[in-house]
């Protein structure tokens, strides 16, 4: 007998005691908890991303369409960037202001080579406002999951239509059968007394553009 | 379950390890500082969503509806993982599990793993297993990290490192480090942001070199055949989608029917946990994906003494369990004991409940463990699935006492009574006759009564394990029965009305 049947064959014994017309699992579970907490306005929800984001050492920048460019051009000099990485279908008007060097997001590239860049700039899928958390997806505008990881320096554009108030609006949005990567504040250990450090493995700094 | 694996062989029944681990001051303080800060965290994350009972009792309900049904859960997760282009395996018990891994570990060629923090592979000594086959196998979790460059164990669900602080973690570090890879930095101090960046470089240079890496999962989504890593540091995403080749092993409990159901443990998990509205950073993955993360993925579904717990009908709640640690860092035992006292990967109260279930009673420790609390009831307030853990263990003391039919291996065997439990018995038998002998008891309680100055402020015998650590009541100078007699005893016109 195979394991599988072996242990398949201890499950139903083990549940010898359940009926066979059980509860039904829409009936079995029952919902009764919010699917938001508290009623928002639109801009309100923005004001609540901001809030939870910088509460988790996120550092938020807000801007219109207009002032993006300028914006994310910004961003890298400040930082002292001196190559971005940059997801094929990244809109190209995003990075017209800067002249940084651009490194192509390929499947060829080594992780090594990956860390010799100094920034990334993604769009995300969607952006949850109570828990202050960015969603990416792999879409062509967020790129492998890698290359939000490797290098230390991450900034993420958000637009107001991406943004969602609480956890269950976001998961009706996302398609499971896409690798997410659900970020919240920078990468953070408190495995030493309890005592909070940003930047352990994942990107030192989380920089997150609301545009809207 | 296979007669390999018994835990961590040669550790002491839980009152001999928790009595030395409370002379441990510098462990009792670490352990103070850690559960009261986090305790606190956690009640304050709690109150900002004002439906936490709601969500509470639909994670209960999720889980124990899915537990109900396992078997069809598990075929239909099978289903989903294989369509997505994952390949799943099937472990009955710990040695199973660690020839796959170690198989699946060899076809790849490598002699090197890094490793996500996992329950699971802690359980069943992978690490250990995938050494004597010559594959090193490297913690990257932090808190792990310290533990294993300290020839350590852990002894925290969630900070395993817990028990030590920042001057020992240091010393770890400039002291071991080296041995393993890149050494730590000259002048290393005990901050610690100095200590994680040691970290970081130090293991960088594995994850830039990994060719294949090794997980469990908090979630598996039947419907869709997602995995689910819940983290904070960023080492689970590199384990994740560096490597070419990912192993996850996971315990079959962990499905969740329908990818909504996450909606509901993504709010409580973390809360519950690190006490955040959401942690760092959450993975799904679902199969692989072309030019995304590893070209191969391998699932293990582990068993090991878990179709033996969900045979136990009261037991099988602690099969919920979604590994927050919340009750650990309530309890009074815990933050006093320490986690290694409980001799298991899984301290605490679900470790006192979980551990004597999934390995079995027949040990010193796992008999012990049922003990290891004092029934206040704390880990049941704050547990996010709601697991009765008090109800369990009294259900386990009574099976160590007692003996009785229970499940292991699948198959149903009849325990016997415990040793060392003797003078209970021989004490429960006395207090039943004597109850079932209204004129004994009446001349007993009197007799006591009387005497009472003589009685000893300890037990002799068998009892001074009892009295050792307790107050005799004292008794009473007048019987309640006599009492009652004298005072209103048939005279109580309201007492006897109906």
């Amino acid at each position: 007998m195979s394991s599988r049947e072996r242990i398949l064959g201890r499950v139903r014994r083990a549940l010898a005691d359940v009926p066979k017309d059980d509860t039904p699992y829409e009936r079995a579970v029952a919902r009764e908890y919010l699917r938001e907490h508290g009623q928002r306005t639109v801009a309100e929800t923005m004001d609540l991303l901001a809030e939870n984001l910088a509460d988790y050492r996120a550092i938020v920048h807000r801007t219109d369409a207009a002032g993006l460019a300028g914006t994310v051009a910004g961003l890298l000099s400040a930082r002292g960037a001196s190559s971005v990485l940059v997801p094929p279908g990244l809109d190209e008007a995003w990075l017209a202001r800067t002249g940084v060097t651009r490194v192509a997001d390929r499947a060829e590239s080594t992780p090594r080579e990956l860390d010799r860049v100094d920034s990334v700039v993604t769009a995300c899928a969607v952006a949850v406002a109570e828990t202050g958390t960015i969603v990416l997806d792999g879409s062509p505008d967020q790129g492998r999951r890698r290359i939000t990881l490797v290098p230390d320096h991450h900034i993420c554009v958000v637009r107001a239509a991406q943004v969602v108030p609480s956890v269950p609006y976001a998961l009706e949005r996302l398609d499971p059968s896409r690798p997410l990567t659900w970020i919240s504040g920078p990468s953070a250990t408190s495995d030493i007394e309890l005592d909070r450090v940003e930047g352990v493995h994942g990107p030192r700094t989380l920089e997150v553009v609301l545009v809207g | 379950m296979s007669g390999t694996f018994v835990g961590m062989p040669g550790f002491p029944a839980f009152p001999s390890a928790a009595r030395e681990a409370v002379h441990d001051t510098t462990l009792r303080g670490n352990l103070r500082h850690a559960t009261h800060t986090i305790r606190a965290k956690r009640a304050k994350a709690v109150a900002e969503v004002s439906d936490w009972a709601e969500l509470r009792e639909a994670g209960k309900r999720i889980k124990d509806h899915t537990l109900r049904h396992l078997d069809h859960y598990l075929v239909r997760l099978e289903e989903s993982v294989t369509a997505a282009g994952g390949t799943v395996h099937w472990a009955a018990d710990a040695d199973e599990a660690n020839r796959i891994v170690t198989g699946l570990v060899r076809e790849t060629g490598e002699s090197e793993v890094v490793k996500v923090k996992s329950m699971a592979t802690q359980e069943i000594e992978l690490n250990e297993a995938l050494e004597a086959a010559g594959i090193h196998a490297y913690e990257t979790d932090l808190a792990e990290l310290i533990v294993q460059l300290g020839r350590d164990r852990p002894s925290h669900i969630l900070v395993p490192a817990i028990h030590r602080n920042r001057g020992e973690i240091r010393d770890i570090f400039a002291r071991e480090m080296g041995d393993w890879g890149r050494p730590a930095p000259e002048g290393l101090t005990d901050t610690p942001a100095g200590l994680a960046e040691a970290a970081r470089l130090h293991l960088r240079e594995k994850f830039l070199r990994a060719k294949v890496g090794v997980s469990g999962a908090n979630f598996m989504v039947a419907e869709t055949g997602t995995l689910v890593v819940v983290e904070s540091e960023g080492n689970g995403r590199m384990c994740l989608t560096l490597p070419e080749t990912l192993i996850s092993v996971v315990g079959i409990e962990k499905i969740v029917p329908t990818w909504r159901d996450l909606e509901v443990f993504l709010q409580t998990l973390p809360r519950s946990s690190t006490a955040e509205r959401m942690n760092p950073y959450t993975s799904t993955w679902t199969g692989t994906t072309d030019a995304d993360g590893p070209r191969a993925f391998h699932l293990v579904l582990l068993d090991n003494g878990r179709t033996d717990t969900l045979a136990d009908e009261v037991g099988r709640q602690a099969l919920r369990c979604i590994r927050c640690s919340a009750c650990l860092n309530v309890c009074p035992v815990y933050e006093r004991a320490g986690g290694h006292a409980y001799g298991s990967v899984y301290p605490g109260p679900i470790g006192a409940i979980l551990s004597p279930q999934l390995r079995g009673t027949a040990s010193e420790i796992d008999a012990s463990l049922p003990y290891a609390s004092s029934l206040c009831g704390a880990c049941y307030e704050v547990c996010p699935v709601a697991i009765d853990i008090p109800e369990v263990l009294v259900h386990l003391r009574e099976r160590v006492v007692e003996g009785g039919e229970v499940t292991r291996g699948g198959n149903k065997v009849v325990l016997r009574p415990a040793k060392g439990h003797a003078a209970e018995r021989a004490a429960m038998r006395a207090a039943r006759w004597a109850f079932t002998r209204p004129g004994a008891l009446r001349t007993g309680q009197r007799l006591a009564s009387r005497t009472r100055r003589l009685h000893p402020r300890t037990l002799p015998g068998p009892g001074r394990a009892w009295s050792g650590t307790r107050d005799l009541p004292p008794v009473p100078a007048e019987p309640f029965r006599d009492w009652w007699q004298r005072t209103r005893g048939g005279n109580d016109v309201k007492g006897t009305a109906g």
